[in-house]
């Protein structure tokens, strides 16, 4: 119906363009065939301005991307090289990564990391799976406990982090208090250099399970009934079902959700920062993105806390990487 | 889920189950299971919500209560004023249904675009998309924040203002891909009958392609509003001003200078509208989950 104004668009370069092309233009028009021109230029506008709507619809999220992800990704590698001191930036080449790993906190943040990470798998990556095989064995109130579960993920994490913080505390908290009901030891929780990153674990296992145990769960929902027979009558007990049958079964998603909480929970910042204000006792809970945070906002050096990230940034797709040819091969 | 009658097995069989040995050790366990998880989950929300009625001096005692001796409902009038809730709640709404328009508008359109328009250098464009997908958050958030402190080109500061966190939402790829993946389950050939009847593109996203969608924009609306609501280090980052803050930067900042139960009652105030956003939406929110986990 609006085909006229878009011939004229496909007929706008030919004057300008290079002779040849207004030339070819008015061959093809003088000649005798003419329809065919016409509608190979038909074809053109239609062409262009379905491209162009297309690129209309895309160019808002393009925009955003490039302003608020793909130009940041740039800068941040630009970041890592240069130092600004008194507004004047200049190049400095790998001393802001000299600088960062000569600083005794840059292996404590990494060892920390490396320590969170590993107790939260024992924790975060266990809890949730067994919490799902256990629900899926259930007939009744599965709806309610899968709520249950879900529930603290849709908390404000303020709201979590401090209730967390008023059970941990020594003198009046709950935790304590329920020790020494039953007549346990006591702990000093977040205020002792030996705890602390465990409570922060325990915290953000809390915190964020949910999501994974629904997801467990969807899984083990696929397993076909069959597989659990056949292991019976070939005399399979309890946990040989889950050894040979329920891991296998669910590989796939425990792989996929072992990588994805290893590369979360390597760039924990919220919990610890919230309960211990980042560093904890004696600097216990400072992990590499509170290091970052503190190059930026608390030293205003930039370019080291993109060294830094830029090194969080290849230490996790390194191991990524690794991950994914390892069970890969397992695959085969 | 299915009905209990007509689920398939699982690890333990039927046939074990029905024999009145593993009876009582089914509901032995079920109710284990069920006490544990109410307290394990539940109890810290209780504790909250009493601790919230209770007397400065109740609320650090120690054993604590179980119930407030004498509940001070004016607890939560207190918090409510001198924490500023309502300016906290309600920049935290502007910040999170903001984001959540500017997705929905932006998001769909790119999706629908690559989806169904397939315009030239489309499928560069969503590799570029998914890319950021590989770049772990935290790493960008300084680069980010000097770029919204001075835009390129356009040389804005966008400190204090929403769009810090607005448009950034939009750079979320994870949404892009959940609707552009949804958007190709639709047959062509209704777009394209779309087309004869004389709909432009914009007609036909939003007469053909929108209302067969809503499960997926319920999904991702969720989401958005969700992510806004629980960000922490972004807001305290790009809305330091006391008057900006969100709900969760602001009740940090000030809990250290108000008495516990006030802070208490505060974040009980806090957890509300997520809690009965989650009520409200349970399925979608579930039905997301499984769509998101189905990625790899």
């Amino acid at each position: 119906m609006n085909r006229a104004p878009f011939t004229t668009i496909s007929r706008d370069p030919s004057p300008d363009g290079p002779a040849s092309t207004a030339a070819r233009a008015r061959r093809k028009c003088d000649a005798p065939d003419g329809m065919g021109g016409q509608r190979d230029r038909a074809g053109l506008a239609r062409w262009v301005r379905r491209n162009l709507t297309a690129h209309g619809f895309l160019i808002g999220s393009v925009l955003c991307f490039a302003f608020f992800s793909w130009y940041p990704m740039v800068r941040e590698v630009i970041l890592a090289f240069q130092k600004t001191r008194r507004g004047r930036t200049t190049w400095t080449g790998w001393r802001n990564l000299q600088q960062i790993v000569h600083d005794p906190a840059f292996w404590q943040a990494w060892r920390h990391t490396l320590e969170f990470t590993a107790l939260a798998l024992l924790l975060g990556f266990l809890a949730p799976f067994l919490v799902a095989i256990v629900l899926n064995e259930f007939r009744h109130g599965q709806g309610y406990l899968r709520a249950l579960v879900y529930l603290p993920v849709m908390l404000p994490p303020v709201a979590s982090v401090l209730l967390f913080k008023y059970f941990y505390d020594p003198g009046y908290g709950l935790f304590n208090n329920v020790l020494h009901t039953l007549h346990l030891p006591t702990s000093q929780w977040l205020q002792s250099t030996h705890t602390a990153l465990l409570s922060v674990v325990i915290a953000s296992t809390w915190m964020n399970m949910g999501s994974a145990t629904l997801i467990y769960l969807a899984a083990l929902q696929g397993i076909p009934g069959e597989l659990y027979e056949a292991a019976e009558l070939d005399g399979a007990g309890l946990l040989r079902r889950i050894w040979h049958v329920t891991i296998p079964q669910t590989r796939l998603v425990l792989s996929l959700m072992l990588l994805m909480q290893v590369i979360a929970t390597m760039q924990v910042f919220t919990e610890p920062y919230l309960l211990t204000g980042g560093a904890g006792p004696q600097g216990s809970t400072t992990t590499v993105v509170y290091l970052i945070y503190q190059y930026a906002f608390n030293f205003n050096n930039y370019g080291a806390a993109a060294a830094l990230g830029l090194v969080l940034l290849v230490v996790l797709a390194a191991f990524s990487g690794v991950y994914v040819r390892i069970t890969r091969r397992g695959d085969d | 889920m299915a009905a209990p009658g007509t689920r398939s097995r699982t690890l333990i069989s039927p046939a074990q189950l029905n024999r009145p040995r593993g009876k009582a050790l089914y509901w032995t366990v079920f109710v284990v299971v069920v006490v544990a998880f109410t307290l394990v989950f539940l109890g810290p929300l209780y504790w909250m919500v009493t601790g919230g009625l209770k007397t400065t001096h109740e609320v650090v005692q120690s054993p604590p209560t179980l119930f407030p001796r004498q509940p001070r409902p004016g607890n939560y009038a207190k918090a409510w004023g001198d924490l500023g809730l309502a300016r906290l709640l309600l920049n935290t709404v502007v910040y999170a249904f903001g984001a959540l328009a500017f997705q929905l508008v932006l998001d769909v359109a790119a999706a629908y675009s690559l989806s169904k328009l397939r315009p030239v250098l489309g499928n560069l464009v969503l590799g570029m998309m998914l890319a950021t997908l590989m770049v772990p958050a935290t790493v960008l958030v300084v680069p980010q924040y000097l770029t919204v402190l001075d835009l390129p080109i356009i040389h804005q500061n966008l400190l204090n203002t929403p769009w810090a966190i607005w448009l950034p939402s939009v750079t979320n790829a994870f949404t892009i891909f959940l609707l552009k993946r949804f958007f190709d389950s639709i047959p062509g050939e209704l777009l394209d009958a779309a087309a004869i009847d004389g709909a432009g593109p914009l007609r036909t996203l939003r007469s053909v392609v929108l209302p067969m969608s809503r499960p997926i924009l319920a999904v991702v609306s969720i989401f958005a509003v969700v992510n806004v609501w629980k960000d922490f280090l972004w807001p305290l980052l790009t809305e330091p001003d006391p008057g900006r803050r969100t709900v969760n930067v602001g009740i940090y900042a000030l809990s250290t200078g108000v008495t516990e139960n006030e802070v208490i009652a505060a974040l009980t105030i806090a957890s509300v509208p997520t809690l009965v956003l989650f009520l409200l939406f349970q399925r979608n929110i579930m039905s997301g989950l499984t769509a998101g986990s189905l990625k790899g």
